[in-house]
């Protein structure tokens, strides 16, 4: 099975129902997404799968086979951080950070739809779990972004 | 065990008191900087590097699980050595560094939110103390009185002769000069870091995902466990059968080490796979048929019990409330709670002879290292415990019982390096949980709104005697008791007593502990009190706090006035107040709710304060309140554990329902630092927000909210 991270090619020999997830973590070794819940509740292993958000623990490596996966290692380009990324550092928005990587790629998803998103098109968007309580700045992040105009 | 160490170089000699047991959390030290050595690169102590590039490297002993600490903690060294913060680099102490160099970075728990008040006093004395040492190099170098040189910025001056040199340049004639004893340390108005909004250190590997967690370590040919303990708490393995699963690809073993069952294999999802298809017959032991109404039942027994023990007599209570003319007495219950860190519990280990090497996410290293050894059979000096960020802790992490689990699977694949992660569902169903406590109220108040007597008596577990297996001093928890036994109240007659109900259900220490519960208790019911006597919450407490609580007094004003207490409310929002002290810092509330006709609460705005002595890291304090928001909310609507069958019945999000970010409310934090001493900023902003938000339930709705959660009482969480 080919799989595409991060715009590098991956031969795979694999179970076709193993989770995404696992593909990247175990068989890769690419450590961004997380586990948390393993039934798509949370949202901590989100990867983004043609630019559409997708929790990585409930998705069958299968179904992702041959497509672009984005994973928040590969988020910033040449060394260059990704404006959500530099929004998330100016508005220190981590605490444990552990749920941080895939509520980067949904607001990453969520700016390429709606680059001026309202506060209804955020909770809508951003429904990834944060144990921490960071979502004020979550929020705060998004807009800083959307009003610097840049295309994420 | 008492190891007695000396500080080199110093003339204090201390004790360190080493916790042997498992969960070690609570053990006390006491350091002060080592003599200097010249190592390759300048150490001028135990927590200062300076390179000759003036890269400065400081040490954290400490953990970061997203309280900020790690960024924190620094700033203390970085300002008594004036230090320029741009080129700190910030590096971890670990736990077998620790132990080879006599405990020179003393405690190493992160846990009660005291990093910054139990480490400020010697991280201080050793900034100050190689600031010195970098001063009398520089004053050697130029031959004039070191009184005549000052310090910025990472520079040493001698503005008499306009001379300067970098602390990289001075920093290897500086190590080899002896420590001072003490050094003053600035006066509070001159410091340039503390205080500052500095930006977290861990933030950048953060956001590109380079970060290493606990659950990310990664070796050369490592295994990977998934794991099942008895579903019944202290239950064993009576058998299994693996037959269906020992031929699948990718299982390397099934091993049934007494108390749980792992599947080791070459991948996580294929152990866990498996795990759910090995047959295992469990003995739960007596504990198989515990309920929830049974344990409230033993609660409820404990509130009769003969023999109680007494947290705090003031003046003679009972005979106040026998001759009062009137009595109002309440009951409050608060539940069960998981943690529910976003990582689960991880350990990865490695046993290659008489050497164990863990990666693991633990809230004490120290511990972990303990706990390691003993497990593997191993000396303490052969074991490493590589520091990893944790994906939360909220207390969790303080126990070691994974890291038991994960060294056990090491040990019976010795040689190989395994990888244990917890499902959501293990980890949801073998929590140390927040102790369920009953509590009753009983008050005299005269016609006035006088209270002339308050007994408060506690029924629940002990964390200290079960987990920690701690003597109890008179028979009293101090976390059951939290914010009862130290109420700031004039009240002449205040007894508080607890009876020490103890149940098959693993309790331990959840974000904010004792101050978690009793707070939401004690301020709902000086708020029927309050409404009782008919006057105004803020006033009736401002009336009963005396001289001696000046700074709770001082907190509620501050809160009040953010919030405008008394001011107009658009129609149909209410507000509620509350006020506890916690964790050394002093925390207020006010909430501002709507709640309609099919129960939805909908929170305008919560305003939360905080006075925590000094306000080392603004930004950060106010990320800790913003978070410590959300924390709340989640367990105050949804947050309880029950138990049928011996067993908990939730397992995963869908039924532990967690605060998501449509939900958020509007935050306005209130840091109010009244300076002279060092309270903490993790925890203590959680305890004033469920009294504050069930005050103003009362307040909008007439609905007296005596137990937790609100969704018992048909209210719900209305989006932000």
């Amino acid at each position: 099975m080919k799989l595409k991270v991060n715009g590098k090619a991956h031969e795979l020999d694999i179970e076709p129902d193993m989770p995404l997830l696992w593909a990247l973590r175990d068989e890769l070794d690419i450590k961004g997404p997380k586990f948390g819940c393993g039934v798509a509740q949370c949202g901590a292993c989100t990867v983004l799968l043609n630019g559409e958000p997708v929790r990585s623990c409930s998705y069958p490596v299968s179904a992702a086979a041959g497509q672009q996966v984005i994973t928040i290692e590969g988020l910033a380009a040449k060394g260059k951080l990704h404006p959500v990324q530099q929004a998330w550092v100016e508005h220190q928005v981590p605490q444990c950070g552990y749920c941080q990587g895939g509520q980067m790629l949904a607001a990453v998803a969520l700016l390429k739809k709606k680059p001026k998103p309202s506060d209804q098109d955020i909770d809508a968007a951003m429904t990834n779990i944060c144990r921490c309580g960071t979502y004020a700045r979550i929020r705060k992040a998004i807009h800083a972004v959307a009003a610097k105009g840049v295309r994420a | 065990m008492k190891t007695p160490t000396t500080a080199t170089g110093l003339d204090r000699r201390h004790f360190l008191q080493v916790s042997a047991t498992a969960a070690a959390g609570l053990s006390l030290a006491f350091y002060l900087p080592e003599k200097a050595d010249a190592a390759d690169t300048p150490r001028l102590n135990a927590w200062i590097e300076i390179q000759p590039d003036d890269t400065i490297v400081i040490r954290y002993a400490r953990t970061e699980m997203g309280q900020g600490s790690r960024t924190s903690a620094p700033m203390m060294v970085a300002e008594e050595l004036d230090a320029d913060w741009k080129k700190v680099r910030v590096e971890y102490a670990t736990a077998h560094d620790n132990l080879r160099q006599k405990r020179v970075y003393g405690d190493m728990a992160t846990v009660g939110s005291r990093t910054i008040r139990n480490s400020q006093a010697y991280l201080r004395q050793a900034g100050g103390a190689a600031r010195h040492m970098l001063v009398a190099a520089a004053a050697q170098s130029w031959g004039v009185p070191a009184a005549e040189c000052s310090t910025a910025l990472g520079r040493v001056q001698h503005l008499a002769s306009k001379r300067s040199l970098s602390y990289g340049k001075l920093a290897a004639a500086a190590a080899k000069l002896e420590a001072p004893k003490e050094v003053k340390l600035k006066d509070p108005k001159d410091w340039k870091i503390i205080g500052k909004s500095i930006p977290r250190v861990d933030i950048p590997a953060i956001v590109t995902g380079e970060i290493r967690y606990g659950i990310d370590a990664q070796l050369p040919g490592m295994l990977h466990a998934a794991v099942a303990a008895c579903p019944v708490f202290n239950g064993r393995v009576k058998s299994m059968d693996a037959s269906k699963v020992q031929n699948r690809r990718g299982i390397v073993q099934v091993l049934n080490l007494g108390e749980f069952v792992a599947v080791v294999a070459d991948n996580w999802w294929r152990a866990k796979e498996a795990l759910r298809e090995v047959a295992i017959d469990w003995d739960t032991g007596e504990h198989g048929t515990l309920t929830s109404a049974a344990i409230m039942a033993n609660f409820q027994a404990g509130m009769v019990q003969s023999e109680l023990a007494v947290a705090r007599n003031d003046g003679n209570t009972a005979q106040a409330l026998a001759g009062a003319g009137k009595v109002y007495e309440a009951e409050y219950f608060t539940p069960y709670l998981a943690h529910a860190t976003m990582e689960p519990m991880v350990c990865t280990a490695w046993l290659q002879g008489d050497s164990l090497e863990v990666w693991t996410s633990t809230q004490n290293p120290e511990a972990t290292l303990a706990v390691s050894a003993a497990t593997a059979g191993v000396a303490q000096d052969k074991v490493k415990v590589h520091p990893m960020q944790l994906g939360g802790g909220l207390g969790r992490k303080s126990s070691q019982d994974f890291t038991r689990q994960g060294v056990m699977i090491a040990k019976a694949m010795a040689g190989k390096p395994v990888k244990m992660i917890w499902s959501r569902e293990e980890d949801t169903q073998h929590d140390l949980y927040r102790p369920a406590s009953l509590v009753r109220f009983k008050a005299a108040m005269d016609a006035n709104g006088k209270v002339d007597a308050l007994h408060i008596r506690v029924s629940a577990p002990s964390i200290l005697a079960t987990l920690l297996k701690l003597p109890l001093p008179k028979g009293v928890d101090g976390q059951a008791v939290a914010a009862f036994n130290d109420h700031p109240y004039d009240i002449p007659n205040s007894l508080v007593d607890y009876a020490q109900r103890n149940t098959n259900v693993p309790v331990g220490f959840w974000r904010t502990v004792g101050h978690s519960q009793n707070p939401y208790m004690r301020e709902c019911f000086v708020d029927e009190l309050a409404h009782a006597a008919g006057k105004d919450p803020l006033a009736f407490r401002l009336n009963m706090l005396g001289p001696k609580a000046a700074r709770d007094r001082g907190i509620l004003e501050a809160v009040a006035k953010a919030a405008n207490w008394g001011g107009a409310l658009p129609p149909g929002v209410f507000r509620g107040i509350a006020e506890t002290e916690g964790y050394g810092s002093y925390t207020a509330c006010v909430c501002e709710v709507a709640v309609n006709a099919k129960g939805e609460v909908k929170i305008h705005r919560v305003v939360m304060g905080i006075d925590p002595g000094y306000a080392v890291n603004p930004d950060n304090i106010e990320a800790q309140i913003q978070g410590s928001v959300v924390h709340g909310l989640s367990a105050i609507f949804w947050g309880e554990m029950t138990v049928k069958d011996g067993r908990i019945e939730q397992s995963n999000f869908h039924d532990y329902r967690l605060m998501r970010l449509n939900e958020m409310p509007k935050v306005v934090a209130v840091i109010a630092p009244s300076g002279g001493f060092w309270g903490g900023v993790g925890e203590p902003a959680q305890a004033p927000l469920a009294p504050a938000l069930a005050n103003a339930i009362f307040a909008a709705s007439g609905k007296r909210i005596r137990s937790l959660p609100l969704k018992n009482h048909g209210l719900s969480l209305a989006r932000a």
